[in-house]
């Protein structure tokens, strides 16, 4: 099958749905690659880089288009500036279209594609499961807008991130605010804190916790008690209580930080208010606020799509295309994230794709079959939420509860000490004073044993069986003494035990000394 | 030389074993200790030749210097990766020397005990046979197992616990019998019947027993070997044999002890045999393993800071200790922390992965058992797992089901990332799928772990 990758029409959209590297691989799995002319210009890759892989340039989109048995892009079809037409008129009838859709927002967008049989399967529904982790679009986009985010912020703010004290004074290390631990949320921490500012972070989901803190950063704790994660990994929408708690918490780090980064957002709903026109007033002069959630209206009341503002003083940033400014890096990951998707998509290798709708992850990612809508799937049956634990617990006092039924543990481990007991008891009842006395050497030998072998180190455990191989070696004195008397049939099995006891010891001691040997520092 | 003198020879020996074993505590003493173990055997054989109840030396002294010259030759010409096999035959001759001279004291009729220690004397005799025996079978067939002579997979006959138990019994009636004979050197028959069902044991025991309990076979039969020791030594009233023979039987037995509990399986279970029949449904793997080849791993390797290398059987088969010690040695050259994980059941015998390691030179201040480093995988950056399967295992921890579950494991998929170096997708010796090789920051490098850990070297060299 042909794949095309259209070059992006939306404005100031530089990422490309393919890279050499990941066209390089598709050709691998038996597909052919189509690329439109000056497709990756915008994220530094040339048509030649492609051809030098494999890949056939196509000099306008509209053949490109009629060629592609699939086509696969990074944004929604939208109307062609220079064609004058819709992208979706270009998608011949019954083709296949792989990028991001929305499907919740673009209603329209999907009647159309389903009014041309298309089969459509979209890059922001990837099931969130480990197994589609590596197809993962939206997190590895989020994970650069977190990091964009924290660039940008430097971009406009006035001083340094990190701490300094030098000869022309103390410079304090920023205050970085996070709000919403998410893919991106985590990312920004990871940023401004390798650029060592001082970050906190806030999330409504208590298990998130953990990966702040294993971030460094500070996990700001809400004295409030409500279970914040929704269904897939979400957040959900909280009560009023606990958002009143949330809020005041965030006035008063407003006065605090020098930068706030937000990137709150709930599936399928506008994007909460968090950051108020007061608790920005609040804010110190040129402190910045990078908001993420601006495509859904934004977390600051003062956000402005797309736009950098300044208002009170605090330099309000609302990019909604912060992937697309770091075209390459992005265009790389989600060149990879498609390719995954193909190679599951294409199981045998053959260049054909199968749309195997009992795959959940391709069930997941499939919003139009064709012609009909499949969108929304059956919810996942995973949650990257803890709530499967409770399982195992009750499984293992299950168990416990069976195996307590029959003796209680009390008694039983006293059953070794009387039988132990009872069976000394027996030999002394019966066995006289000449085996009483080797009885005696036997056993507190096996407690000399006992106490010496338990201080030897696990990394000589092999020298000590071939030393105590040698050891037992000293069965040979049995032979020894057995060896002088006249009857020759004895004489014969005592000298065989006295051959093969020597192999034992001569074998063990100097295999022992040999292996010694080695160990050194 | 007199009784007494020879008592007290005996008894200077028995102290030089003691701190033989006690030297193996740490590697500074240890060369002492194997020192002293031989001093402390050379005073013992040679007070014995020279007390009083040995009058002939030609048939001592010839057996001696052709048993030391095959022992010597065997110990200087083996492999390291053969240690196990060497071990488990070494056994089998202590066994098969308890047995000849447990026959030997049986036939000398110069014995004047009556009565009770009679009785005692013969109950000894039977015993020590007993256990020789089986000590002896047992241990062929572990050597032929280890250098896979024979399959190392468990062999499973049906009713297999009623047979042993069966043989038990037949062993217990046989002893009956054997005690019943009144005139002196009667009885032979039943003790060359308990012999067969003796032999017959040890093998049966040991064919039921899989290859990932090979580590607990070794040592258990290095416990009975003792045991068969220490019986002569009661048959003979040799407070020596006793001593000598407890101390080996305790090391075997607490060698045991703590592979079994390093599998998390009950000492008897192992015995009785069979790997992973018992148990629910263990959870399928499933997902997609990520391979990597050998110029990714080293530029991977390049970027690490620090680096943890986890051996398994894989690498003795192999033989890739000795590249894997020049990858380290480049390694830490470039100022990399490069470490090795050992689990305590890693190889076919305690300590094998140890010895491998030093005989290639690795210092052994670097390689650490698994308790030490199981808390730090964190900060772990790669690791390298060549030739292990089971003791990488999560789901040992996580799936209640699989058949190592409860095994304590190596944790290395807590670090940044994981490199696994293996043949094929095969499953590990205990027959279980490894859910480690499809996680997301696992990648696969298949291959001869030699041929691959030489081209890793290449790259990183180039």
């Amino acid at each position: 099958m042909k794949i095309g990758i259209p070059k992006e029409i939306h404005p100031g959209e530089k990422r490309v749905a393919t890279t050499p590297e990941a066209a390089e691989q598709i050709i691998k799995l038996g597909f052919s690659v189509l690329v439109e002319s000056g497709a990756g210009l915008n994220a530094n890759i040339s048509d030649e880089a492609y051809k030098e892989v494999g890949v056939e340039i196509i000099d306008n989109a509209k053949t490109l288009w009629d060629k592609a048995d699939i086509v696969m892009k990074v944004r929604a079809p939208e109307q062609h500036p220079e064609l004058a037409l819709d992208e979706i008129d270009l998608l011949p009838e019954g083709g296949r279209l792989i990028s991001f859709i929305w499907p919740a927002q673009n209603e329209q967008l999907m009647q159309k594609l389903a009014a041309k049989n298309a089969t459509v399967l979209a890059m922001d529904s990837v099931p969130r499961m480990s197994r589609a982790q590596k197809l993962d679009a939206l997190s590895s986009m989020a994970n650069i807008a977190g990091y964009r985010a924290v660039i940008e912020a430097a971009q406009h703010f006035g001083r340094f991130f990190t701490g300094q004290i030098t000869a022309a004074g103390k410079i304090p290390p920023a205050k970085v605010l996070v709000i919403g631990a998410g893919v991106a949320g985590l990312a920004a921490i990871g940023t401004a804190k390798g650029m060592g500012a001082i970050v906190r972070a806030f999330d409504t989901r208590p298990e998130v916790k953990e990966q702040i803190e294993s971030m460094d950063a500070e996990f700001l704790m809400l004295d409030f008690e409500e279970e914040g994660s929704g269904t897939g990994g979400y957040a959900k929408t909280m009560s009023k209580e606990f958002i009143e708690a949330e809020m005041a918490l965030f006035a008063r780090q407003a006065m605090e930080v020098d930068i706030i980064i937000t990137t709150a957002l709930i599936p399928g709903k506008p994007a909460p208010k968090l950051i108020t026109e007061g608790m920005v007033k609040s804010m110190k002069p040129g402190s910045i606020i990078v908001d993420l959630a601006a495509e859904q209206g934004g977390n600051c009341a003062l956000t402005e799509k797309d736009k950098v503002v300044v208002k009170h003083d605090v330099t309000i940033i609302g990019y909604s295309n912060l992937p697309s400014r770091l075209a390459n890096q992005s265009s790389q990951l989600y060149a990879t994230n498609l390719r995954h998707l193909l190679t599951e998509l294409c199981p045998e290798k053959n260049g054909t794709i199968n749309v195997n709708m009992d795959d959940e992850v391709i069930r997941g990612t499939t919003v139009i079959r064709e012609g009909k809508i499949t969108w929304p799937p059956p919810p996942p049956k995973l949650s990257a939420a803890p709530a499967p634990q409770t399982e195992a617990p009750a499984y293992a006092s299950v168990q416990e509860q069976q195996k307590k039924s029959v003796i209680p543990d009390s008694i039983k481990q006293f059953i070794p000490l009387v039988l132990g007991g009872l069976a000394l008891f027996g030999i002394g009842s019966v066995a006289p004073e000449s085996f009483m006395t080797h009885f005696t050497v036997f056993v507190l030998a096996c407690f000399i044993g006992y106490q010496v072998i338990w201080n030897v180190t696990a990394s000589l455990h092999t020298p000590l069986m071939s030393v105590t191989n040698a050891i037992s070696g000293i069965i040979i004195i049995g032979a020894l003494v057995q060896v002088s008397t006249p009857d020759s049939v004895i004489s014969i099995l005592a000298g065989l035990a006295i051959l093969i006891a020597s192999i034992n010891i001569a074998g063990g001691f100097l295999v022992t000394r040999r292996m010694l040997e080695m160990f050194r520092k | 030389m007199s009784h007494s003198l020879v008592t007290m020879s005996y008894i200077v020996a028995t102290i030089l074993f003691i701190f033989s074993l006690s030297g193996l505590s740490n590697q500074e003493t240890a060369r002492r200790g194997n020192y002293y173990g031989m001093l402390g055997m050379a005073i013992a054989i040679i007070a014995t030749a020279l007390s009083a109840s040995v009058t002939s030396y030609s048939i001592l002294i010839v057996a001696l210097l052709i048993g030391g010259a095959i022992g010597a030759r065997a110990a200087l010409k083996v492999e390291m990766t053969q240690m196990p096999e060497l071990v488990a035959i070494m056994h089998s001759l202590v066994g098969m020397a308890a047995v000849l001279v447990g026959y030997a004291n049986f036939m000398d009729t110069s014995s004047t005990l009556t009565g009770v220690e009679k009785t005692i004397h013969e109950v000894e005799i039977y015993v020590g046979i007993l256990i020789g025996a089986v000590t002896f079978s047992g241990s062929v067939i572990a050597f032929c197992k280890l250098s896979e002579r024979i399959s190392g997979k468990p062999m499973l006959l049906p009713g297999r616990h009623w047979l042993n138990l069966g043989l038990l019994i037949a062993a217990v009636t046989l002893g009956y019998v054997f005690l019943q004979q009144t005139e002196t050197g009667g009885g032979l028959l039943p003790l060359w019947i308990m012999t067969a069902i003796a032999l017959l044991f040890g093998i049966h025991m040991v064919m039921a027993i899989g290859g990932a309990d090979m580590p607990v076979v070794v040592s258990m039969l290095n416990s009975y070997s003792g045991w068969a020791a220490a019986a002569t030594g009661f048959m003979l009233s040799n407070d020596l044999l006793i001593v000598t023979g407890a101390l080996v039987g305790s090391s075997g037995a607490i060698l045991s002890y703590i592979m079994c509990r390093a599998m998390n399986r009950n000492f008897i279970s192992v015995i009785a045999g069979g790997f992973g029949t018992s148990g629910g449904e263990a959870a399928v793997v499933e997902g997609e393993v990520t391979p990597i080849n050998a110029e990714e791993t080293a530029q991977l390797l390049l970027d690490a800071k620090s680096i943890m290398i986890i051996p398994g059987y894989g690498m003795a088969v192999a033989q890739a200790q000795h590249t894997v010690n020049e990858i380290t040695k480049l390694l830490r050259d470039k100022g990399k922390k490069v470490g090795f994980g050992i689990h305590p059941v890693a190889g076919r015998m305690p300590g094998h992965m140890n010895v491998l390691l030093a005989e290639a030179k690795v210092p052994y201040d670097i390689v650490y058992e698994m308790d030490e480093i199981n808390e730090d995988w964190d900060h772990v950056d790669v690791s390298i797992v060549i030739g292990a399967n089971d003791i990488v295992n999560p789901s040992a921890l996580d799936d209640p089901n699989s058949p190592i579950a409860g095994m304590p494991v190596l944790e290395c998929w807590k670090g940044e990332s994981t490199v696994v170096l293996k043949r094929s997708m095969a499953s590990g010796y205990a027959g279980v799928g490894n859910p480690l090789f499809v996680l997301e920051n696992t990648r696969m490098l298949f291959g001869d772990a030699n041929a691959t850990m030489q081209a890793v070297l290449k790259a990183l060299k180039g």
